[in-house]
């Protein structure tokens, strides 16, 4: 059995697992076009911050592709995929045959058209290590930095290069930071403590014109900057999936088993779309977590095992300077708020089911709460006014804890 | 492989567990060396409410949801025992989001996470919660 991965991160590892799992002997080829080892994405941040180095942010040992009998294509380009002939066509005008084939294409930086923006010299997109290194080589402790995009990207970025920099204005159209995961309240919250680390917002406006070095915004302002990130978002890599005539929606559309609409070729990760059971609608659930279960979803099947993901929720653990916050399903239901000097709480149920949570500050025993949502247990079942307190398994039956703390057969 | 299960009906709430881990994972030989005047951030946690009380430690799953969605690669099996790279981990708390029994916390300087590895890895070899429980509530079994 001849298998092929294209793409060297989070949803390929857990496919090399996955297959593994199931099969010790099938050939396994991963391609990629980034030259370097496996490593972890979200991690750029904390490189350039100073947290973690290119060896400690491997996500996998250096002997990983050796240990799993992985044949790594790496600093290669995948140029199409002939599926007739089963063959996946590379820039060096060799071919890789495959019997089972995952696209794990990921995503890349979305880059709006702006006025200007081929003027200016030192851009920078902030997703691969590459994009990383290059923004670090041009800054000092005399930089100005505008980014683009107050999202999780945009102000991960501006964590990381906060102590190395001058000053550093984050613009966004949007009227608040981090919309995606965030209600009101907690993008003010939240704004307010990274302001405290010096970084400056400036909201509901967007560039009208770049020059080499400044920008003019909508509102009439001008900032000077020394070196520009754009964070705006990020697209799923479906081209190569969508010409051999994979279903795409805004991501390569897949089923419970990770499997594209074509026999014998699946799709796991950012370039993906995942059945989100807490909004009832397929979305591309960019999520580290995410990637890695229905990589290894797709490559137990691909093996010839038998493994669904059918449990996808969006959810995010994320700190700005300190401050910790956790996040999961959605937030259209009945509100329970907690607010207090230092954290924020929200637990927003809906049909007897717990349907998402924010917590800021206090994130203790938060997967308690995310398993409720995933598990969709009854709250009826459970103590949910215990609960609501905090994440306790007390709120359980006796029985049930049985099950979860004594070894009790469900 | 052997775990630790928890009897909650012989739990008589003494937290002597978690001074015990403690212990275990200070690298003291020495338990009031260890222990005096610091406010103990241990493994093992009890629950407690109107005369209930059971404790609660990682439960080494078989299907490990934290190892899975460890975003450095810091969370990993070895031999059934779910470990944590200290120098990997940068305290993102995913594992903390994802953990269905609240089982993973903050180290003692806040910046890492921190699990029970069944005292694999420090001097005790066995679990000393479970050695020091004096009515037998917390046992370490294969089952």
């Amino acid at each position: 059995m001849n298998y092929v991965i294209i793409g060297n991160s989070t949803a390929a590892v857990g496919c090399i697992e996955g297959i593994r799992s199931v099969d010790q002997a099938g050939k396994i080829t991963v391609i990629s076009k980034e030259p370097h080892h496996v490593y972890s994405r979200p991690l750029i941040s904390y490189l350039l911050y100073g947290k973690t180095t290119r060896q400690r942010m491997k996500y996998r040992p250096d002997t990983f592709y050796e240990d799993n009998r992985v044949t790594p294509l790496l600093g290669v380009t995948v140029t199409g995929v002939d599926y007739e002939n089963k063959k996946v066509l590379l820039d060096n005008g060799d071919g890789v045959a495959f019997d089972k084939l995952l696209f794990a294409t990921g995503s890349s930086p979305f880059v709006p058209p702006m006025a200007g923006l081929e003027e200016v010299e030192n851009q920078f997109s902030f997703m691969k290590l590459d994009d990383a290194a290059a923004l670090q080589k041009v800054i000092d402790q005399e930089s100005r930095v505008l980014i683009v995009g107050a999202g999780l990207i945009g102000l991960k970025c501006a964590e990381g290069i906060c102590s190395k920099v001058k000053q550093i204005t984050v613009v966004d159209l949007a009227p608040r930071i981090l919309p995606s995961i965030l209600d009101e309240a907690g993008s003010e919250i939240v704004q307010k403590h990274i302001e405290e680390q010096g970084v400056k917002f400036i909201l509901s406006d967007s560039v009208a014109q770049f020059t080499k070095n400044s920008a003019l915004l909508k509102s009439g302002e001008k900032l000077e900057f020394d070196a520009l990130v754009v964070a705006v978002g990020v697209r799923p890599e479906t081209k190569l999936a969508a010409d051999i005539g994979c279903k795409v929606n805004k991501g390569i559309v897949s089923d419970i088993h990770c499997a594209t609409n074509l026999d014998g070729v699946y799709a796991a990760g950012d370039c993906s779309e995942s059945y989100d059971i807490t909004s009832g609608q397929y979305r591309v659930l960019a999520l580290l977590p995410n990637a890695y279960m229905q990589g290894e979803a797709a490559g137990i099947n691909m093996a010839g095992g038998e493994k669904v993901y059918d449990k996808a929720i969006p959810m995010n653990a994320i700190g700005f300077f300190g401050l910790h916050i956790i996040t999961a399903g959605s937030y259209d239901g009945e509100a329970y708020v907690v607010r207090t000097e230092q954290t924020y709480k929200k637990l927003v149920s809906k049909d007897n089911l717990l349907k998402g949570f924010i917590l800021i500050g206090d994130v203790a025993r938060a997967g308690i709460y995310t398993s409720l949502i995933r598990e969709r247990t009854p709250l009826d079942t459970v103590d949910y006014e215990l609960i609501k307190e905090k994440p306790q398994l007390m709120a359980f039956t006796a029985s049930e804890r049985a099950v979860k703390l004594g070894g009790a057969k469900e | 492989m052997k775990r630790i299960y928890v009897n909650e009906k012989w739990c008589l709430g003494c937290h002597l567990c978690e001074y015990n881990c403690a212990f275990a994972n200070s690298g003291s030989d020495d338990m009031v060396k260890a222990l005096k005047d610091i406010h103990i951030n241990p493994r093992i946690r009890i629950e407690e409410n109107q005369g209930i009380s059971f404790a609660v430690s990682c439960r080494h799953c078989t299907e490990p949801l934290c190892v899975k969605s460890c975003i450095t690669g810091a969370l990993s099996v070895d031999n059934g025992v779910i470990e944590v790279d200290k120098d990997k981990c940068v305290g993102c708390y995913t594992c903390v989001m994802i953990c269905p029994y609240g089982a993973i916390m903050p180290g003692n300087d806040g910046s890492v996470i921190q699990k029970c590895e069944l005292c694999t890895n420090n001097s005790f070899g066995e679990p000393a919660c479970v050695r020091g429980c004096p009515n037998k509530a917390i046992v370490f079994e294969e089952r």
